[in-house]
């Protein structure tokens, strides 16, 4: 059970909470559209995996595994192969860059003031440009806040990756203005 | 210095909502209903939510912009000054406190937040709107606090600037000013 009461206490995660508030609801729907489907030079696999590795940083189940699905699908991969985001990614190819950025949002996720000036430096050498950092930092950023959203309010997830399948493909694919 | 280039112009988070135009409108959207749209909770109460989760976030330029809001809206600065030091001392009502602890939770972790927490708002009068937004604002700020020191952004030390930023967001919202910000080049 949720912390407030839910007009439909069967939708999960954050899902429940849009459908409670939809005048916010536009807006983070809109935010996660553009930071993780919008144009970018960074993949949106790329993105989602790291909202997914923040989110369950986080200890977000429902972020985590929802977007790790995401990612799933935009990989054409398997939604059991998103357990690899736990483990630091020992199947799913990461680039030498995305583990720049990975290392950032780790940092992003603890506090702000943690990313110091030879992270950007090490994410530079390894070609990643100032849309890309930005970019890193504001998604690391949003899944704080995401994340924060969910689980205060003590939405309820789905355990199994399974339930995750089809909202992957419809986060990755659809997008998220629509929900 | 900012980790990427920003408009010198522009410290803290407007260089960033500036460079970024695509994903600051959503946050500029989503502020503006949360901290100026109609609601139970008066905007100098929603503007302590933000500063008390800047403040335990060690955000320095955010601390100090709400504070500067909240102060205006209150009509004094004592309040304010209150909340971040100790919740349960400061003028405000005790559905207030409730929500505040609801917050300083939240800044923690949304797992965090307790099913007592919660009861103590209920038992105060808050509804589940009220406790809904005050976990919005609180995660908001934890967005805002880490955009703000993740990119380094620059945090002016004079007063004066956070006493024109205050009045700008008490008077103009979060919204993009019209404008632009052309204006405020030196």
């Amino acid at each position: 059970m949720a912390h407030i009461s839910l007009p439909n206490e069967e939708l999960p995660g954050i899902v429940g909470l849009f459908n409670f508030r939809p005048e916010t609801a536009k807006p983070l729907g809109a935010l996660a559209d553009v930071l993780l489907r919008g144009p970018s030079s960074l993949s949106s696999a790329d993105r989602e995996l790291i909202a997914s590795y923040v989110s369950n940083l986080n200890n977000c189940h429902f972020c985590h595994t929802s977007h790790g699905a995401a990612a799933m699908a935009h990989l054409s991969c398997d939604v059991n192969l998103l357990d690899d985001i736990k483990q630091d990614f020992i199947t799913i190819p990461v680039s030498q860059k995305l583990r720049t950025l990975l290392a950032i949002a780790t940092k992003v996720q603890k506090g702000g003031k943690n990313v110091l000036e030879e992270d950007i430096q090490t994410a530079r050498e390894a070609g990643a440009n100032d849309e890309e950092i930005h970019d890193t930092v504001l998604i690391a950023a949003a899944f704080c806040m995401f994340n924060r959203y969910v689980d205060g309010l003590g939405t309820w997830a789905p355990k199994e990756n399974d339930a995750y399948r089809e909202m992957g493909e419809r986060m990755a694919f659809v997008g998220y203005n629509r929900y | 210095m900012p980790h990427i280039p920003l408009p010198s112009h522009l410290p803290g988070i407007t260089g960033l909502l500036e460079y970024s135009q695509d994903t600051a409108d959503p946050i500029r959207e989503l502020t503006q209903i949360l901290l100026r749209g109609d609601s139970t909770l008066s905007q100098g109460e929603r503007e302590l939510v933000a500063t008390v989760v800047s403040h335990n976030n060690e955000c320095t330029f955010c601390t100090t912009a709400h504070t500067a809001a909240a102060d205006l809206l209150l009509g004094e600065s004592v309040t304010c000054e209150m909340v971040k030091k100790d919740i349960d001392a400061a003028p405000v009502s005790s559905k207030m406190k409730a929500l505040l602890k609801i917050a300083k939770l939240v800044q923690q972790s949304g797992k965090a937040v307790t099913e007592e927490a919660v009861s103590i708002a209920k038992a105060e009068g808050a509804t589940d709107l009220e406790i809904h937004d005050t976990v919005l604002i609180a995660a908001l700020f934890c967005l805002y606090n880490r955009y703000v020191d993740g990119l380094a952004s620059v945090t002016p030390t004079n007063p004066e600037f956070y006493e024109y930023l205050g009045e700008r967001i008490v008077n103009h919202g979060y919204n993009r000013l019209p404008q632009g910000y052309d204006h405020l080049k030196k």
